[in-house]
Protein backbone atom coordinates (compact mmCIF):
# COMPACT_ATOMS: atom_id res chain seq x y z
CA UNK A 1 0.00 0.00 0.00
CA UNK A 2 2.69 2.50 0.88
CA UNK A 3 4.25 2.18 -2.57
CA UNK A 4 1.05 3.05 -4.38
CA UNK A 5 0.03 5.96 -2.19
CA UNK A 6 1.52 9.34 -1.54
CA UNK A 7 0.94 9.87 2.12
CA UNK A 8 0.22 13.36 3.34
CA UNK A 9 2.27 14.97 6.06
CA UNK A 10 0.23 15.01 9.22
CA UNK A 11 -1.05 18.35 10.41
CA UNK A 12 -0.32 17.93 14.06
CA UNK A 13 1.21 20.31 16.54
CA UNK A 14 3.18 23.18 15.10
CA UNK A 15 6.40 21.58 16.22
CA UNK A 16 6.17 18.69 13.78
CA UNK A 17 4.76 15.23 13.19
CA UNK A 18 7.46 13.37 15.08
CA UNK A 19 6.46 15.15 18.26
CA UNK A 20 4.01 13.86 20.81
CA UNK A 21 1.21 13.94 21.63
CA UNK A 22 -0.39 12.36 18.60
CA UNK A 23 -3.68 11.22 20.13
CA UNK A 24 -4.28 13.91 22.73
CA UNK A 25 -4.35 17.67 22.14
CA UNK A 26 -0.98 19.40 22.37
CA UNK A 27 -2.20 21.83 25.01
CA UNK A 28 -5.30 21.77 27.16
CA UNK A 29 -7.87 19.00 27.15
CA UNK A 30 -10.50 20.48 24.87
CA UNK A 31 -12.77 17.76 23.47
CA UNK A 32 -12.54 17.70 19.69
CA UNK A 33 -15.75 18.00 17.66
CA UNK A 34 -15.73 16.66 14.11
CA UNK A 35 -14.63 19.99 12.60
CA UNK A 36 -11.66 20.37 14.94
CA UNK A 37 -10.76 16.72 14.40
CA UNK A 38 -10.72 17.07 10.60
CA UNK A 39 -8.77 20.34 10.82
CA UNK A 40 -6.07 18.63 12.79
CA UNK A 41 -5.78 15.26 11.10
CA UNK A 42 -7.43 15.65 7.71
CA UNK A 43 -10.20 13.41 6.45
CA UNK A 44 -10.51 9.71 7.21
CA UNK A 45 -8.58 7.65 4.65
CA UNK A 46 -10.30 4.38 3.89
CA UNK A 47 -7.93 1.71 2.54
CA UNK A 48 -10.24 0.76 -0.33
CA UNK A 49 -11.31 -2.74 0.62
CA UNK A 50 -11.14 -5.56 3.17
CA UNK A 51 -7.63 -6.49 4.26
CA UNK A 52 -5.92 -3.68 2.37
CA UNK A 53 -4.75 -1.95 5.54
CA UNK A 54 -3.00 -5.08 6.84
CA UNK A 55 0.40 -4.57 5.17
CA UNK A 56 0.72 -0.98 6.38
CA UNK A 57 -0.21 -1.94 9.95
CA UNK A 58 2.25 -4.85 9.84
CA UNK A 59 5.00 -2.49 8.68
CA UNK A 60 4.10 -0.08 11.47
CA UNK A 61 4.41 -2.87 14.04
CA UNK A 62 1.33 -1.66 15.93
CA UNK A 63 0.44 -3.85 18.90
CA UNK A 64 -2.74 -3.87 20.98
CA UNK A 65 -2.79 -1.14 23.63
CA UNK A 66 -5.31 -2.86 25.89
CA UNK A 67 -2.61 -4.80 27.73
CA UNK A 68 -1.77 -7.93 25.76
CA UNK A 69 0.36 -6.17 23.08
CA UNK A 70 -0.79 -8.62 20.39
CA UNK A 71 0.20 -7.68 16.82
CA UNK A 72 -2.77 -5.83 15.31
CA UNK A 73 -1.96 -6.80 11.71
CA UNK A 74 -2.37 -10.50 12.53
CA UNK A 75 -5.85 -9.95 13.96
CA UNK A 76 -6.84 -7.75 11.00
CA UNK A 77 -5.58 -10.38 8.54
CA UNK A 78 -7.53 -13.13 10.31
CA UNK A 79 -10.65 -10.95 10.29
CA UNK A 80 -10.26 -10.17 6.58
CA UNK A 81 -10.11 -13.90 5.81
CA UNK A 82 -12.89 -14.97 8.19
CA UNK A 83 -16.14 -16.10 6.61
CA UNK A 84 -18.90 -15.20 6.62
CA UNK A 85 -19.30 -12.36 9.08
CA UNK A 86 -17.07 -10.56 11.53
CA UNK A 87 -18.41 -8.23 14.18
CA UNK A 88 -15.92 -5.48 14.89
CA UNK A 89 -15.77 -4.13 18.43
CA UNK A 90 -13.85 -1.24 19.95
CA UNK A 91 -13.05 -2.07 23.56
CA UNK A 92 -13.25 0.86 25.97
CA UNK A 93 -14.37 -1.07 29.05
CA UNK A 94 -11.19 -0.16 30.97
CA UNK A 95 -12.00 -2.19 34.07
CA UNK A 96 -8.59 -1.50 35.60
CA UNK A 97 -9.24 0.97 38.46
CA UNK A 98 -5.78 2.55 38.16
CA UNK A 99 -6.20 3.29 34.44
CA UNK A 100 -8.10 6.19 32.95
CA UNK A 101 -6.39 6.54 29.56
CA UNK A 102 -9.19 4.96 27.50
CA UNK A 103 -11.94 7.14 28.93
CA UNK A 104 -9.69 10.20 28.56
CA UNK A 105 -9.06 9.38 24.90
CA UNK A 106 -12.76 8.71 24.24
CA UNK A 107 -13.67 11.98 25.91
CA UNK A 108 -11.02 14.16 24.28
CA UNK A 109 -10.52 12.54 20.85
CA UNK A 110 -13.62 10.43 20.16
CA UNK A 111 -13.38 10.86 16.40
CA UNK A 112 -9.92 9.32 16.27
CA UNK A 113 -11.31 6.17 17.89
CA UNK A 114 -14.39 6.21 15.64
CA UNK A 115 -12.14 6.61 12.56
CA UNK A 116 -10.17 3.56 13.68
CA UNK A 117 -13.36 1.60 14.23
CA UNK A 118 -14.45 2.41 10.66
CA UNK A 119 -11.08 1.25 9.34
CA UNK A 120 -11.19 -1.97 11.35
CA UNK A 121 -14.71 -2.63 10.02
CA UNK A 122 -13.50 -1.99 6.48
CA UNK A 123 -10.50 -4.32 6.99
CA UNK A 124 -12.87 -7.03 8.22
CA UNK A 125 -15.41 -6.43 5.47
CA UNK A 126 -18.12 -5.56 7.98
CA UNK A 127 -20.82 -2.89 7.75
CA UNK A 128 -21.54 -2.73 11.48
CA UNK A 129 -19.37 -2.14 14.50
CA UNK A 130 -19.79 -1.89 18.24
CA UNK A 131 -18.18 0.51 20.69
CA UNK A 132 -18.11 -1.12 24.13
CA UNK A 133 -17.59 1.55 26.79
CA UNK A 134 -17.81 1.63 30.56
CA UNK A 135 -21.18 2.68 31.92
CA UNK A 136 -20.84 6.44 32.25
CA UNK A 137 -23.80 8.56 31.10
CA UNK A 138 -21.73 11.66 30.29
CA UNK A 139 -19.23 9.69 28.23
CA UNK A 140 -21.98 7.77 26.43
CA UNK A 141 -23.78 11.04 25.69
CA UNK A 142 -20.63 12.53 24.23
CA UNK A 143 -19.95 9.46 22.08
CA UNK A 144 -23.55 9.34 20.85
CA UNK A 145 -23.17 12.99 19.85
CA UNK A 146 -19.91 12.26 17.99
CA UNK A 147 -21.53 9.34 16.14
CA UNK A 148 -24.45 11.60 15.18
CA UNK A 149 -22.02 14.29 13.91
CA UNK A 150 -20.45 11.70 11.62
CA UNK A 151 -23.80 10.42 10.40
CA UNK A 152 -24.78 14.00 9.52
CA UNK A 153 -21.51 14.44 7.62
CA UNK A 154 -21.95 11.07 5.90
CA UNK A 155 -18.36 9.94 6.50
CA UNK A 156 -19.04 6.54 8.05
CA UNK A 157 -19.28 3.33 6.03
CA UNK A 158 -20.22 1.12 8.98
CA UNK A 159 -23.02 1.67 11.49
CA UNK A 160 -21.76 2.02 15.05
CA UNK A 161 -23.70 0.86 18.11
CA UNK A 162 -22.77 1.92 21.62
CA UNK A 163 -22.85 -0.90 24.17
CA UNK A 164 -22.35 -0.21 27.90
CA UNK A 165 -19.81 -2.33 29.79
CA UNK A 166 -20.39 -3.31 33.42
CA UNK A 167 -18.06 -1.73 35.95
CA UNK A 168 -16.07 -4.89 36.65
CA UNK A 169 -12.33 -5.56 36.48
CA UNK A 170 -12.77 -8.35 33.93
CA UNK A 171 -15.51 -6.77 31.79
CA UNK A 172 -12.94 -5.71 29.19
CA UNK A 173 -11.49 -9.18 28.85
CA UNK A 174 -11.97 -10.11 25.17
CA UNK A 175 -14.16 -13.15 25.77
CA UNK A 176 -16.22 -11.21 28.34
CA UNK A 177 -16.91 -8.54 25.74
CA UNK A 178 -17.93 -11.25 23.26
CA UNK A 179 -20.27 -12.78 25.87
CA UNK A 180 -21.85 -9.38 26.43
CA UNK A 181 -22.41 -8.91 22.67
CA UNK A 182 -24.23 -12.23 22.50
CA UNK A 183 -26.63 -11.07 25.22
CA UNK A 184 -25.02 -12.96 28.07
CA UNK A 185 -23.34 -11.54 31.22
CA UNK A 186 -19.95 -9.94 30.50
CA UNK A 187 -17.94 -12.72 32.09
CA UNK A 188 -14.86 -14.34 30.54
CA UNK A 189 -15.48 -17.57 28.63
CA UNK A 190 -13.40 -20.68 28.06
CA UNK A 191 -11.78 -20.58 24.63
CA UNK A 192 -9.91 -23.74 23.79
CA UNK A 193 -9.08 -22.76 20.19
CA UNK A 194 -6.67 -19.97 19.24
CA UNK A 195 -7.65 -17.22 16.81
CA UNK A 196 -10.49 -14.75 16.76
CA UNK A 197 -13.26 -15.34 19.32
CA UNK A 198 -16.52 -16.78 18.01
CA UNK A 199 -19.83 -15.05 18.63
CA UNK A 200 -21.91 -17.87 17.23
CA UNK A 201 -21.25 -20.72 14.79
CA UNK A 202 -19.66 -19.11 11.74
CA UNK A 203 -19.58 -15.65 13.29
CA UNK A 204 -16.36 -14.26 14.70
CA UNK A 205 -15.41 -11.03 16.43
CA UNK A 206 -12.53 -8.62 15.93
CA UNK A 207 -11.90 -6.83 19.22
CA UNK A 208 -9.45 -3.96 19.49
CA UNK A 209 -8.78 -1.59 22.36
CA UNK A 210 -9.95 1.98 21.68
CA UNK A 211 -6.42 3.42 21.86
CA UNK A 212 -5.27 0.80 19.35
CA UNK A 213 -8.04 2.02 17.01
CA UNK A 214 -6.88 5.61 17.40
CA UNK A 215 -3.34 4.62 16.35
CA UNK A 216 -4.88 2.71 13.42
CA UNK A 217 -6.60 5.91 12.28
CA UNK A 218 -3.25 7.72 12.21
CA UNK A 219 -1.33 4.90 10.51
CA UNK A 220 -3.97 4.88 7.74
CA UNK A 221 -3.40 8.61 7.27
CA UNK A 222 0.36 9.02 7.71
CA UNK A 223 1.83 5.55 7.20
CA UNK A 224 4.07 3.08 8.97
CA UNK A 225 7.30 5.08 8.72
CA UNK A 226 5.67 8.03 10.45
CA UNK A 227 4.30 5.76 13.19
CA UNK A 228 7.82 4.45 13.81
CA UNK A 229 9.21 7.95 14.41
CA UNK A 230 8.26 7.33 18.03
CA UNK A 231 9.13 4.28 20.13
CA UNK A 232 11.76 1.60 19.64
CA UNK A 233 12.52 -0.78 16.77
CA UNK A 234 11.00 -3.73 18.67
CA UNK A 235 8.15 -1.74 20.27
CA UNK A 236 7.31 1.14 17.94
CA UNK A 237 4.95 4.06 18.39
CA UNK A 238 3.57 6.01 21.29
CA UNK A 239 1.17 4.94 24.00
CA UNK A 240 -1.10 6.51 26.56
CA UNK A 241 0.02 6.09 30.14
CA UNK A 242 -1.91 6.66 33.34
CA UNK A 243 0.66 8.08 35.69
CA UNK A 244 0.33 8.12 39.48
CA UNK A 245 3.04 10.20 41.17
CA UNK A 246 4.10 9.55 44.75
CA UNK A 247 2.33 12.70 45.94
CA UNK A 248 -1.00 11.37 44.69
CA UNK A 249 -1.19 13.43 41.49
CA UNK A 250 -2.57 11.36 38.60
CA UNK A 251 -2.55 12.18 34.90
CA UNK A 252 -2.88 10.64 31.47
CA UNK A 253 0.04 11.36 29.20
CA UNK A 254 1.27 10.11 25.83
CA UNK A 255 4.82 8.82 25.70
CA UNK A 256 7.04 6.99 23.21
CA UNK A 257 7.41 3.30 24.05
CA UNK A 258 10.86 2.77 25.54
CA UNK A 259 10.84 6.01 27.54
CA UNK A 260 12.79 5.67 30.79
CA UNK A 261 10.66 5.14 33.88
CA UNK A 262 13.06 7.63 35.49
CA UNK A 263 11.97 10.27 32.94
CA UNK A 264 8.29 9.42 33.42
CA UNK A 265 8.37 9.65 37.21
CA UNK A 266 11.25 12.06 37.67
CA UNK A 267 13.17 9.35 39.53
CA UNK A 268 16.60 10.66 40.45
CA UNK A 269 18.74 7.61 39.76
CA UNK A 270 21.94 9.54 40.55
CA UNK A 271 20.74 10.38 44.05
CA UNK A 272 20.26 6.63 44.21
CA UNK A 273 19.22 4.54 47.08
CA UNK A 274 18.79 6.68 50.16
CA UNK A 275 19.77 3.65 52.25
CA UNK A 276 16.15 2.86 53.05
CA UNK A 277 15.34 1.66 49.52
CA UNK A 278 13.63 4.89 48.49
CA UNK A 279 14.58 7.10 45.52
CA UNK A 280 13.69 10.80 45.06
CA UNK A 281 11.02 11.38 42.39
CA UNK A 282 8.81 14.13 40.99
CA UNK A 283 6.22 13.43 43.67
CA UNK A 284 8.64 12.99 46.58
CA UNK A 285 10.54 9.92 47.77
CA UNK A 286 9.32 6.73 46.08
CA UNK A 287 9.60 3.30 47.68
CA UNK A 288 8.62 1.21 44.64
CA UNK A 289 6.98 1.47 41.22
CA UNK A 290 4.00 -0.51 39.98
CA UNK A 291 4.07 -1.08 36.21
CA UNK A 292 1.21 -2.61 34.21
CA UNK A 293 -1.58 -2.19 36.73
CA UNK A 294 -3.10 -4.84 39.00
CA UNK A 295 -2.12 -7.66 36.67
CA UNK A 296 1.34 -6.09 36.40
CA UNK A 297 4.27 -6.10 38.78
CA UNK A 298 6.12 -4.07 41.39
CA UNK A 299 9.70 -2.96 40.80
CA UNK A 300 11.91 -1.48 43.48
CA UNK A 301 12.42 2.26 42.96
CA UNK A 302 16.11 1.63 42.18
CA UNK A 303 15.22 -0.98 39.52
CA UNK A 304 12.61 1.28 37.98
CA UNK A 305 15.10 4.15 37.79
CA UNK A 306 17.23 2.24 35.27
CA UNK A 307 14.48 0.55 33.21
CA UNK A 308 12.55 1.74 30.13
CA UNK A 309 8.82 1.35 29.58
CA UNK A 310 9.29 -1.59 27.18
CA UNK A 311 8.29 -5.23 27.47
CA UNK A 312 11.70 -6.43 26.30
CA UNK A 313 13.31 -4.84 29.37
CA UNK A 314 10.50 -5.41 31.87
CA UNK A 315 9.75 -9.10 31.19
CA UNK A 316 12.96 -10.45 32.76
CA UNK A 317 11.76 -8.90 36.03
CA UNK A 318 8.28 -10.35 35.63
CA UNK A 319 6.75 -6.98 34.70
CA UNK A 320 4.84 -5.86 31.59
CA UNK A 321 3.86 -2.57 30.01
CA UNK A 322 0.25 -3.80 30.00
CA UNK A 323 -2.30 -1.04 29.53
CA UNK A 324 0.20 1.60 30.63
CA UNK A 325 -0.41 2.10 34.34
CA UNK A 326 2.68 3.43 36.12
CA UNK A 327 2.43 4.26 39.83
CA UNK A 328 5.12 5.42 42.26
CA UNK A 329 4.49 4.22 45.81
CA UNK A 330 5.34 6.98 48.29
CA UNK A 331 7.95 6.25 50.94
CA UNK A 332 5.44 6.57 53.79
CA UNK A 333 3.28 3.64 52.61
CA UNK A 334 3.71 -0.08 53.29
CA UNK A 335 3.91 -1.97 49.99
CA UNK A 336 2.60 -5.18 51.56
CA UNK A 337 -0.47 -3.43 52.98
CA UNK A 338 -1.16 -1.74 49.63
CA UNK A 339 -0.82 -5.03 47.74
CA UNK A 340 -3.01 -6.87 50.24
CA UNK A 341 -5.75 -4.29 49.78
CA UNK A 342 -5.65 -4.70 45.99
CA UNK A 343 -5.40 -8.50 46.28
CA UNK A 344 -8.66 -8.51 48.24
CA UNK A 345 -10.28 -6.50 45.45
CA UNK A 346 -8.91 -8.89 42.79
CA UNK A 347 -10.30 -11.88 44.69
CA UNK A 348 -13.73 -10.24 44.79
CA UNK A 349 -13.47 -9.49 41.08
CA UNK A 350 -13.09 -13.16 40.18
CA UNK A 351 -16.00 -13.97 37.89
CA UNK A 352 -16.63 -16.95 40.16
CA UNK A 353 -16.62 -19.44 37.32
CA UNK A 354 -13.39 -21.42 37.63
CA UNK A 355 -12.83 -23.47 40.79
CA UNK A 356 -9.12 -22.76 41.27
CA UNK A 357 -9.70 -18.99 40.86
CA UNK A 358 -12.73 -18.54 43.14
CA UNK A 359 -11.23 -20.86 45.76
CA UNK A 360 -7.63 -19.76 45.49
CA UNK A 361 -7.70 -15.98 45.15
CA UNK A 362 -9.64 -15.26 48.39
CA UNK A 363 -7.28 -17.56 50.32
CA UNK A 364 -4.22 -15.94 48.73
CA UNK A 365 -5.60 -12.49 49.56
CA UNK A 366 -6.27 -13.50 53.17
CA UNK A 367 -2.75 -14.93 53.53
CA UNK A 368 -1.24 -11.73 52.13
CA UNK A 369 -3.39 -9.66 54.48
CA UNK A 370 -1.98 -11.72 57.34
CA UNK A 371 1.60 -11.22 56.08
CA UNK A 372 0.95 -7.46 55.90
CA UNK A 373 0.11 -7.45 59.61
CA UNK A 374 2.47 -7.65 62.63
CA UNK A 375 4.31 -10.92 63.47
CA UNK A 376 2.62 -13.11 60.89
CA UNK A 377 2.48 -16.88 61.26
CA UNK A 378 5.07 -18.26 58.83
CA UNK A 379 2.64 -20.89 57.59
CA UNK A 380 0.82 -18.06 55.78
CA UNK A 381 3.80 -17.60 53.46
CA UNK A 382 3.97 -21.32 52.60
CA UNK A 383 0.21 -21.47 52.08
CA UNK A 384 0.32 -18.43 49.80
CA UNK A 385 3.10 -19.95 47.67
CA UNK A 386 1.24 -23.26 47.36
CA UNK A 387 -2.05 -21.61 46.40
CA UNK A 388 -0.30 -19.30 43.94
CA UNK A 389 1.08 -22.39 42.21
CA UNK A 390 -2.35 -24.04 42.22
CA UNK A 391 -4.28 -21.22 40.57
CA UNK A 392 -1.73 -20.31 37.87
CA UNK A 393 -2.73 -21.38 34.37
CA UNK A 394 -6.01 -22.92 35.52
CA UNK A 395 -8.54 -20.23 34.70
CA UNK A 396 -10.54 -19.61 31.54
CA UNK A 397 -9.01 -16.12 31.51
CA UNK A 398 -5.75 -14.69 32.83
CA UNK A 399 -7.21 -13.32 36.07
CA UNK A 400 -5.55 -15.89 38.35
CA UNK A 401 -2.23 -15.64 36.48
CA UNK A 402 -2.20 -11.84 36.43
CA UNK A 403 -3.23 -11.57 40.09
CA UNK A 404 -0.51 -14.01 41.13
CA UNK A 405 2.10 -12.15 39.10
CA UNK A 406 1.19 -8.92 40.93
CA UNK A 407 1.21 -10.55 44.38
CA UNK A 408 4.46 -12.47 43.84
CA UNK A 409 6.18 -9.29 42.67
CA UNK A 410 5.20 -7.67 45.98
CA UNK A 411 6.75 -10.54 47.96
CA UNK A 412 9.97 -10.09 45.96
CA UNK A 413 10.19 -6.28 46.05
CA UNK A 414 8.94 -5.92 49.64
CA UNK A 415 10.95 -8.86 51.05
CA UNK A 416 12.79 -6.58 53.51
CA UNK A 417 9.44 -5.13 54.60
CA UNK A 418 8.14 -8.67 55.20
CA UNK A 419 11.18 -9.26 57.41
CA UNK A 420 10.31 -6.18 59.47
CA UNK A 421 6.72 -7.36 59.86
CA UNK A 422 8.02 -10.64 61.30
CA UNK A 423 9.61 -8.55 64.04
CA UNK A 424 6.42 -6.60 64.56
CA UNK A 425 7.61 -3.50 62.68
CA UNK A 426 6.47 -1.67 59.55
CA UNK A 427 7.96 1.21 57.55
CA UNK A 428 4.51 2.50 56.60
CA UNK A 429 3.62 5.58 58.62
CA UNK A 430 0.61 6.67 56.57
CA UNK A 431 -2.42 4.37 56.78
CA UNK A 432 -4.27 6.24 54.01
CA UNK A 433 -4.85 3.95 50.96
CA UNK A 434 -2.74 4.95 47.95
CA UNK A 435 -3.54 2.72 44.95
CA UNK A 436 -6.99 3.56 43.56
CA UNK A 437 -9.87 1.10 44.00
CA UNK A 438 -13.55 1.62 43.19
CA UNK A 439 -15.64 2.83 46.10
CA UNK A 440 -18.20 0.37 47.41
CA UNK A 441 -18.77 -3.17 46.25
CA UNK A 442 -20.71 -4.63 43.36
CA UNK A 443 -24.14 -5.41 44.74
CA UNK A 444 -24.70 -8.80 43.19
CA UNK A 445 -24.04 -11.23 40.39
CA UNK A 446 -26.39 -9.19 38.22
CA UNK A 447 -23.69 -6.52 37.98
CA UNK A 448 -22.08 -8.42 35.11
CA UNK A 449 -24.60 -7.27 32.52
CA UNK B 1 -0.80 -38.09 16.53
CA UNK B 2 -0.46 -36.73 20.05
CA UNK B 3 -3.52 -36.37 22.25
CA UNK B 4 -3.91 -34.33 25.38
CA UNK B 5 -6.57 -33.98 28.06
CA UNK B 6 -7.99 -30.50 28.53
CA UNK B 7 -10.34 -29.24 31.25
CA UNK B 8 -12.89 -26.53 30.57
CA UNK B 9 -12.43 -24.71 33.91
CA UNK B 10 -15.77 -22.87 33.62
CA UNK B 11 -17.77 -26.06 33.12
CA UNK B 12 -15.79 -28.14 35.65
CA UNK B 13 -17.61 -28.47 38.98
CA UNK B 14 -14.98 -30.63 40.67
CA UNK B 15 -16.99 -33.87 40.74
CA UNK B 16 -13.70 -35.79 40.61
CA UNK B 17 -14.80 -38.68 38.38
CA UNK B 18 -11.85 -38.07 36.05
CA UNK B 19 -9.29 -38.38 38.84
CA UNK B 20 -10.86 -41.67 39.98
CA UNK B 21 -10.84 -43.14 36.48
CA UNK B 22 -7.41 -41.87 35.45
CA UNK B 23 -5.26 -41.35 38.55
CA UNK B 24 -2.13 -41.85 36.39
CA UNK B 25 -2.73 -38.45 34.73
CA UNK B 26 -5.24 -36.59 36.88
CA UNK B 27 -4.99 -35.58 40.53
CA UNK B 28 -7.19 -33.21 42.51
CA UNK B 29 -6.22 -29.96 44.19
CA UNK B 30 -7.22 -29.24 47.78
CA UNK B 31 -10.58 -27.90 46.60
CA UNK B 32 -11.35 -30.97 44.51
CA UNK B 33 -10.61 -29.57 41.06
CA UNK B 34 -8.58 -31.66 38.62
CA UNK B 35 -4.90 -31.09 37.92
CA UNK B 36 -4.04 -32.69 34.60
CA UNK B 37 -0.46 -33.85 34.04
CA UNK B 38 1.27 -31.61 31.51
CA UNK B 39 2.05 -34.41 29.04
CA UNK B 40 0.46 -36.22 26.09
CA UNK B 41 -1.79 -39.18 26.91
CA UNK B 42 0.34 -42.32 26.46
CA UNK B 43 -1.08 -44.89 24.00
CA UNK B 44 -1.60 -47.40 26.81
CA UNK B 45 -3.93 -44.98 28.65
CA UNK B 46 -6.05 -43.84 25.68
CA UNK B 47 -8.97 -46.12 26.60
CA UNK B 48 -8.99 -44.90 30.24
CA UNK B 49 -8.72 -41.31 29.02
CA UNK B 50 -11.75 -41.73 26.77
CA UNK B 51 -13.68 -43.24 29.70
CA UNK B 52 -12.77 -40.30 31.91
CA UNK B 53 -14.00 -37.92 29.21
CA UNK B 54 -17.32 -39.68 28.70
CA UNK B 55 -17.91 -40.04 32.46
CA UNK B 56 -17.47 -36.37 33.32
CA UNK B 57 -20.88 -35.26 34.66
CA UNK B 58 -20.17 -31.65 33.62
CA UNK B 59 -18.89 -32.52 30.13
CA UNK B 60 -15.82 -30.48 31.07
CA UNK B 61 -13.09 -32.88 30.00
CA UNK B 62 -11.92 -33.27 26.41
CA UNK B 63 -9.31 -35.34 24.63
CA UNK B 64 -7.85 -33.08 21.98
CA UNK B 65 -5.43 -33.63 19.14
CA UNK B 66 -2.23 -31.67 19.30
CA UNK B 67 -0.47 -31.00 16.03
Amino acid sequence: MTDSLTLPRPVLAADGPDRLPRLLPAAGAVPADLGAHLDRYGSLRYAGGPGRLVAEVAAAGLTGRGGAAFPVARKLAAAAEAKPAVLVAGNGAEGEPASSKDRSLLWISPHLVLDGLQLAAEAAGSDTAVLYVQRNPRLHGRLAHAIAERAAAGIDAARIDLVPAPDRFLAGQESALVSRLTGKPARPAYRPAPGLPRLAPGRTALVQNVETLAHLALIARYGAAWFRLAGTEAEPGSMLVTLHLADGRASVTEVPLGIGLADLLGLDAAAGDAGDGTVPSAGGAARAVLVGGYHGAWLSAAEAARLPLANVALRPLGAVVGAGVVAALPADRCGLAETARVARYLALESAGQCGPCFNGLPRIAAALDHLAGPRPDQRARADLERWAGLVTGRGACHHPDGSVRFIRSALRVFAAEAGLHEQGQCTGTNPQPFLPLPAGRPASDADWS
Amino acid sequence: MEKRLRVNPVACAGHGACAELLPELITRDEWGYPIVADQPVPRGLRREARRAVSNCPALALALTRVA
